[in-house]
């Protein structure tokens, strides 16, 4: 069984969906949901161990060798990251057993649940596969399920996020599979690998740049990179707590994983940096982003609203890292990809908790919040902080590294931007932070608010815990996230 | 016990004893007790740690490796060792202070006050045995956290705008400046251990350094080196008990000692001496010294007074840093222990009238030396030490600060400091001599009024005795000083 682990991985979650569906109880479809995200959550880590131990792991699909089968193929940069998509998934689905009942009918509750395995496979699928159309149909599978989940939404506006999210998926989409036509068009494949080994040889023609445009475009669409974010802050603020914290952590990182494999994987670091010069046009986006999308988080009343702007920030942080093109800044791109993850996961998730008392995540209606609800609230703290990149919180790490990946190359002021930013984050966490401490509750129904219930505070500490572990021990991801980066440098030469 | 073990336990002590505190929160008797009970163990063991390190015993223990190039680790060196036995030795009596004045006063949240205190004690602990620079930058934030809700203790509007520009200010400068160095820093050197010749030396072209130096000085707001020092007057809001230790003491020694930490283990004095940067840097510092006790005159409130004058002479052990010979560091590792004898004991004369009269301007303390003849007593002999001149310790300090000018060639250094004592000695001393020789106001016939509760008066005789005692015994902080180049 061990040998087929990477196909598991997927069908597993891919297989649950149905059983969701067929059962139509919302409770049992819930157990199924949890089961199933452990299960990934425990084949993940079998799968890195494995990968620590043999290299990259190579699995051809029903038998046929590639590149005529579609190969699935693992190495420690997908390691890393099915760790942590699983990760996040099997924390996220206990968690939506409470949420879930009272954010989303319950005629609908089983239809959630499929939809979310759906989506967690259509991700998982994305970072295991080997063969780039199949990229396409994994990434298919977990946008429609994931535009349905954000429909999910009890807020009407929930409806016209969607919609939008799908619109700009859908160009994104697209642009994806022309790219990807394009290729097979000049090669005849589609394996990643026989890519690589193809493309170098062909004599210089135009296709092959405008397909690297198509891919790169579509995907940096699909991980909201700056100006192609205008779907993300809807999204994330109206879908329901659950769908917020999962695709917030999960969908956008999946995005920049492909990124990664379009660049390094299958056109090379060379092709991608020095001749197509991917870091020039990055750095600038890049640094807008961060730059201008904290200045807008600031000045947002919606919480959940803010922490999607300083997504939005946190993407180009990790973008920073990857345009830089050095092993140090890949290194910060990567472990920010995953440190950021676990810090807006536990952060949406705290806010969870606050909607399912409040109903309401308003800056006004979270006064004086500190006393109702300390655990709650304790656990937004950590992830602020985290946020913010206060010493021992994994936020500290990734910008340690991103900031040394810019001093290597000389660029002192993106460095000094990244800190500046850090203090943006600063104002934006403690306007939250005052008025949750420092102010009076000035809701009527002051007796009814108390503290959320166990089923929410449990995953929500879990990941506050991670997020204040990978800042105190952050050997592990700094090594992992370090010889993925390598791994990818030293792909193209 | 091994020697690390009690390095561990001196930074672990605080903090548990910020949890004992929670725990007796609603015993006061109780709290009052164990919060002293604390100091007087870290004190005692603080002292330990003096006796190997004269044998020349030297450790370093790591107690986490956070990512394969960061630790976070402790050792003892004399500068820290110094550093620590003053904030310890202080803290007890403060500690004995807080309990006449907070009760005194009928301060509330009395038990967060007082856990919130010792774990700004642990931080300055841990800045003061770090063994490497980000130690000291993450112990350094912790003290700038855990000082905020002292800082917003009243919880009133005022409170909370000065809350906001004291983090504000010193998150600013830490992370935009400091930070940016220390990770700078990495980068030219590969490593933050604090080393006896400095790590830079050699790294980097001259004009690198100097901007090095510039981030470091300004990046360190808690050192308050304008324009970075509005936070300090800001911090004035707060009880007395936590002006007194954590605003005269605890926190703006953490950021000279942090300054004169990179300048001998970072930069090393050699290199420093030489740089580009550091001449003009030392008149930047100078015009502090100037300017703060200038804005000292114009404070007609007595602990804003103090606050300008801490914030002349915090940088007093700046320009000892960046003078960078053997005497100014003898100096300014001295200035940190007498400064922090004299101005405690001025803070605490500050709030004893305070709680026994309700004044807090200059203009309205005449005459109040007959009834509170003891407290106007110690002011006296505080401002003693702040001026520098016998019979209280700031002497010393001063001494050598003037000898570490001319051996660096800088005599109008020297007349700098001169004019900032003939300055402070006018503004300090204003506040006795009215107290004494002016006629009292009417208004305060039949008020009452008598001299503070008597753990306050306590102690002040504390305080203002070991200025004194350090006058006529200085040797002990010259030995530990000289052995910060002997090692």
């Amino acid at each position: 069984m061990m040998n087929h682990l990477p196909v598991l991985q997927v069908i597993i979650p891919l297989l649950a969906a149905p059983l969701c569906v067929i059962v139509r109880n919302g409770q049992i479809a819930g157990v199924i949901a949890v089961a199933s995200s452990w299960v990934s959550l425990w084949m993940a880590w079998k799968i890195f161990q494995l990968v620590q131990v043999a290299g990259t792991i190579s699995y051809n699909l029903g038998g046929w060798m590639a590149p005529i089968g579609i190969e699935y193929r693992i190495d420690t940069l997908a390691a890393f990251v099915l760790i942590l998509v699983t990760l996040v998934g099997a924390v996220v689905t206990p968690y939506a057993i409470t949420s879930v009942k009272k954010e989303i009918d319950e005629s609908k509750e089983a239809l959630f649940y499929a939809a979310f395995l759906l989506c967690l496979s259509g991700l998982l699928g994305i970072v295991v596969t080997g063969d780039i159309f199949n990229v396409f149909v994994f990434l298919e599978i977990s946008s429609l399920s994931a535009y349905a989940l954000i429909a999910l939404g009890k807020d009407r506006r929930a409806l016209i996020a969607a919609y939008q999210y799908l619109i700009m998926g859908s160009v994104g989409a697209t642009f994806i599979v022309i790219g990807i036509g394009m290729l097979y068009v000049m090669t005849g494949s589609l394996n990643m690998a026989d890519l690589a080994i193809l493309l170098p040889q062909l004599p210089s023609n135009r296709i092959i740049p405008v397909a690297f445009a198509f891919l790169t475009i579509g995907v940096c669409l699909k991980l909201a990179l700056f100006p192609l974010h205008v779907w993300l802050p809807n999204a994330y603020a109206y879908a329901p707590s659950a769908v917020t914290a999962f695709i917030a952590s999960t969908a956008t990182k999946v995005a920049i994983y492909m990124l990664l494999r379009i660049c390094f994987t299958i056109f090379g670091p060379d092709f991608s940096f020095v001749k197509m010069q991917l870091g020039a046009i990055l750095l600038p986006l890049s640094v807008i982003a961060i730059f201008s999308m904290s200045l807008v988080a600031i000045f947002q009343t919606n919480v959940k609203r803010m922490l999607a702007y300083s997504s939005l920030a946190q993407i180009g942080y990790i973008v920073l890292g990857i345009s830089l093109f050095t092993n140090t800044g890949l290194t910060a791109g990567i472990l920010h990809l995953f440190n950021h993850a676990v810090i807006k996961g536990s952060l949406f998730m705290a806010l969870g908790c606050v909607m399912y008392r409040l109903n309401s995540v308003d800056l006004e209606s979270m006064r004086g919040l500190g006393r109702k609800m300390p655990l709650t609230m304790g656990a937004f703290l950590v992830g602020g902080f985290s946020l913010i990149g206060v010493p021992f919180t994994a936020g500290f790490i990734s910008k340690w590294y991103l900031i040394q990946g810019a001093l290597e190359k000389g660029l002192w002021p993106v460095a000094l931007l990244v800190l500046m930013t850090s203090l943006m984050a600063v104002v934006y966490i403690w306007r939250v932070v005052e008025s949750v401490y420092f102010s009076e509750f000035n809701g009527s129904d002051a007796d009814e608010i108390t503290e959320a219930p166990l089923g929410l505070l449990l995953p929500t500490w879990v990941l506050a815990i991670l997020c204040l572990y990978f800042g105190v021990n952050g050997t592990f991801t700094a090594l992992a996230a370090s010889s993925a980066a390598a791994n990818l440098m030293g792909a193209g030469s | 016990m091994t020697y690390p073990q009690i390095l561990c336990l001196i930074v672990a002590i605080p903090f548990m004893g910020a949890g004992l505190i929670l725990l007796a929160g609603k015993y006061h008797n109780l709290r009052d007790t164990l919060s002293l009970l604390v100091a007087m163990v870290l004190c005692g063991t603080v002292y330990q740690l003096i006796e190997p390190l004269r044998q020349g015993n030297s450790t370093q223990v790591t107690l986490l490796e956070v990512t394969p190039s960061l630790s976070l680790g402790l050792s003892v060196e004399p500068l820290g060792l110094l550093f620590a036995l003053v904030a310890s030795f202080l803290w007890i009596v403060t500690g004995l202070y807080a309990i006449g004045y907070m009760r005194g006063h009928h301060e509330k949240n009395q038990t967060r006050f007082f856990a919130c205190f010792a774990i700004a004690i642990g931080g300055a602990m841990g800045v003061s045995f770090s063994s490497n620079l980000f130690t000291l930058f993450a112990f350094y934030e912790l003290l700038t956290l855990c000082t905020f809700p002292l800082v917003t203790h009243h919880g009133t509007d005022e409170a909370k705008k000065a809350g906001r520009i004291y983090l504000g200010i010193l998150l600013a400068t830490s992370v935009g400046l400091q930070l940016f160095a220390i990770i700078w820093t990495w980068n030219l050197a590969g490593t933050l251990d604090f080393r006896p010749d400095g790590i830079l030396a050699g790294t980097a072209s001259d004009r690198v350094l100097s901007i090095l130096i510039v981030l470091f000085v300004f990046g360190v707001g808690k050192a308050a080196v304008m324009p970075f020092h509005r936070w300090l007057p800001a911090a004035m809001v707060a009880p007395t008990p936590v002006s007194a230790l954590l605003h005269a003491v605890a926190v703006v020694k953490v950021g000279v000692f942090t300054i004169l930490k990179v300048a001998i283990y970072i930069f090393g004095l050699d290199t420093l001496a030489q740089l580009g940067s550091t001449p003009w840097l030392r008149w930047v510092v100078a015009a502090t010294i100037i300017l703060g006790s200038l804005v000292a005159f114009t404070k007609d409130n007595l602990k804003a007074r103090l606050a300008y004058s801490t914030i002349s002479q915090l940088s007093y052990i700046v320009l000892a840093a960046l003078l960078a010979n053997e005497f100014a560091i003898i100096g300014g590792g001295m200035h940190i222990a007498m400064h922090a004898f004299g101005k405690i004991t001025l803070f605490f004369a500050a709030g004893s009238v305070l709680v026994a009269s309700h004044k807090t301007n200059i203009s309205d303390m005449k005459g109040l030396g007959r009834r509170m003849p003891l407290t106007f007593a110690a002011f006296f002999v505080g401002s003693l030490s702040i001026i520098g001149v016998p019979p209280a310790g700031g002497a010393w300090s001063k001494w050598f600060l003037g000898l570490g000018t001319l051996e660096a060639g800088e005599q109008g250094l020297l007349a700098v400091l001169m004019v900032s004592s003939l300055l402070s000695l006018v503004y300090l001393l204003e506040v006795p001599i009215r107290a004494f020789f002016s006629p009292p106001e009417s208004d305060q016939e039949g008020t009452g009024i008598q001299e503070a509760p008597w753990p306050c008066l306590l102690a002040m005789g504390i305080s203002s005795g070991m200025t004194v005692g350090l006058f006529l015994f200085p040797d002990f902080l010259y030995e530990m000083m000289t052995m910060v180049f002997s090692t």
